[in-house]
């Protein structure tokens, strides 16, 4: 069996494929890539299921040393790898790939041929960095097997990044309490905080007038921005808590979570709001987009 | 009860804003009854609410809308596992409860009054949520309700056992908490390998008892 040696594990990697689904009402949190759009398309490019276990790497990448020959694709940013971005690469047995800090967005996947054939918790092989559920983020000297069920062949040609419309936009629909809040809420930019991490993206800027109204705590989903009482909001992640008692104007749409995922600190967002139908067609605009690496 | 939209992907299925037998008894009803149903992601129990995060490519809200009400209509699902009664022994009081005394003054009870009827109370798991699998339990005697402290601790021992208002709960991990904690339990709540993590699940009874002083 083909395998990775961790040789330097970078800031934060974990092994995530597209999250845990059906365990919210026990409390787990669903994970998942937090560009899964990149992760998808890295597993398509190598031939695998695009639900396949892959690295995902955070603002500095690692060192990844391969025993084998292997079809690898790096997506998402740009770590500065000496191979190219959107396509698969065949490596020769010993070769390691070197990832550095980013030069674009937050994170960078590494799909390999076959995936990675780590244990799996309630079916899915997605890390949750604060409770352990499905292993911890890499260490150097850990070793990774690879599987050997590629589905198709790699891909030849590479692909095209997925479509760049404005950075930093992400667009909004309402969520639970919007009735609550005045028809603009938000107040121009909001910057992305140190604080933010896979459970949610801290957001500072102009504070939103915190509603006051009686709020028992509920479930709360993927991208819903909470407004806390200091009044600066936190966009719930991929690692996010399934309830909360924060009351929440907007949440993130389907189609720019993979935004999310890219976000460092201190770059710029800015909200948008729009319809239902809107966010629904520009998902399976994305959709399609993803559907020409078949 | 009403819906609305959470997300492009979530519909949030409110039974009422205060916490009560009835709403509770939808929130578990409806959880078994969606348990399972095609294009249905994730179920998120709570207090008085149901979030549903669906597959927004395979239904739309109005969809899932519909389902919510014929299997609220429909006849009640069978529980696929009996609620369990789970006992669970506490060290009131000192390093393992800092706030029993707050506790005490605020409900006017001395602490050893406060600890009797703590266990005297048969509690019941509304749900399991937060970020840690934590169990929020109903059933505290509303003689010892107590607001959240006014700022959170930045480190809850696992373990903790605590008060928040009308609720209690335990902590499984250690986190960042704002409840009022009364003691603390050696009772591994959180299992990390386990499917499901948590120990205690929705519908379980919970009786507290106090650990004897060594």
């Amino acid at each position: 069996m083909n395998r990775i040696h961790v040789v330097s594990p970078g800031l934060l990697t974990t092994v995530q494929d597209l999250g845990r689904f059906g365990w919210a009402h026990h409390g787990v949190s669903a994970s998942g890539a937090a560009d899964a759009l990149a992760l998808r398309a890295g597993n398509l490019l190598v031939g695998n299921l695009e639900n396949a276990a892959a690295l995902e790497m955070t603002l500095t990448g690692g060192a990844f040393q391969f025993e084998s020959p292997a079809v690898i694709a790096l997506t998402g940013s740009d770590f500065g790898a000496a191979l190219p971005l959107w396509s698969a690469v065949a490596l020769a047995a010993g070769e390691t790939i070197r990832c550095g800090p980013t030069r674009s967005g937050a994170r960078c996947y590494l799909a390999v041929r076959g995936g990675l054939a780590v244990p799996r918790a309630m079916g899915s092989a997605s890390v949750h960095v604060a409770t352990g559920v499905g292993g911890r983020p890499l260490k150097m000297g850990d070793v990774l097997p690879i599987g050997a069920e590629p589905v198709r062949p790699p891909r030849a040609a590479p692909s095209a990044p997925p479509p760049g419309e404005r950075a930093g936009l992400l667009r909004v629909t309402p969520s639970a309490q919007a009735a609550w809040f005045a028809g603009e809420w938000y107040r121009g930019a909001y910057l992305v905080t140190e604080e933010s991490d896979r459970m949610g993206l801290r957001l500072r800027g102009a504070p939103i007038p915190s509603p006051a109204g009686h709020m028992l705590t509920e479930g709360v989903p993927l991208g819903a921005i909470q407004v806390p009482p200091d009044g600066q909001p936190i966009v719930l992640f991929v690692d996010h808590q399934t309830t909360g008692g924060y009351p929440k104007p907007a949440a993130v749409i389907s189609a720019d979570f993979w935004r999310l995922g890219q976000l460092r600190p201190r770059d710029e967002v800015r909200f948008e709001p729009v319809s239902l139908e809107c966010a629904i067609g520009l998902l399976r605009q994305q959709e399609q987009w993803l559907h020409q690496l078949l | 009860m009403t819906l609305r939209p959470a997300s492009d992907r979530s519909l949030l299925v409110s039974f009422g804003d205060e916490i009560s037998p009835e709403a509770h008894r939808h929130v578990v009803r409806l959880t078994g009854g969606l348990a399972g149903a095609p294009g249905i992601l994730n179920l998120h129990p709570a207090f008085a609410s149901l979030l549903v995060d669906f597959d927004p490519l395979l239904c739309r809200h109005a969809d899932v809308a519909t389902l919510v009400r014929q299997r609220l209509a429909g006849p009640p699902e069978i529980a696929a596992t009996q609620p369990r009664s789970v006992t669970i022994p506490v060290h009131f009081g000192g390093d393992a409860g800092p706030d029993l005394d707050a506790v005490s003054r605020h409900t006017g009870l001395a602490p050893e009054r406060v600890i009797e009827r703590f266990c005297a109370a048969r509690f019941e798991v509304a749900f399991v949520g937060f970020a840690t699998c934590f169990p929020y339990l109903a059933g505290l005697p509303p003689e010892l309700a107590t607001p959240r402290l006014p700022a959170p601790r930045k480190l809850v021992p696992a373990g903790s056992v605590a008060i928040a208002g009308p609720q209690a709960g335990v902590y499984p991990l250690a986190s960042p908490g704002g409840w009022r904690i009364v003691g603390r339990t050696a009772m591994p709540l959180f299992r990390r390998h386990g499917e499901p993590p948590s120990l205690l699940q929705m519908s379980d009874r919970v009786v507290f008892v106090p650990e004897r002083p060594r």
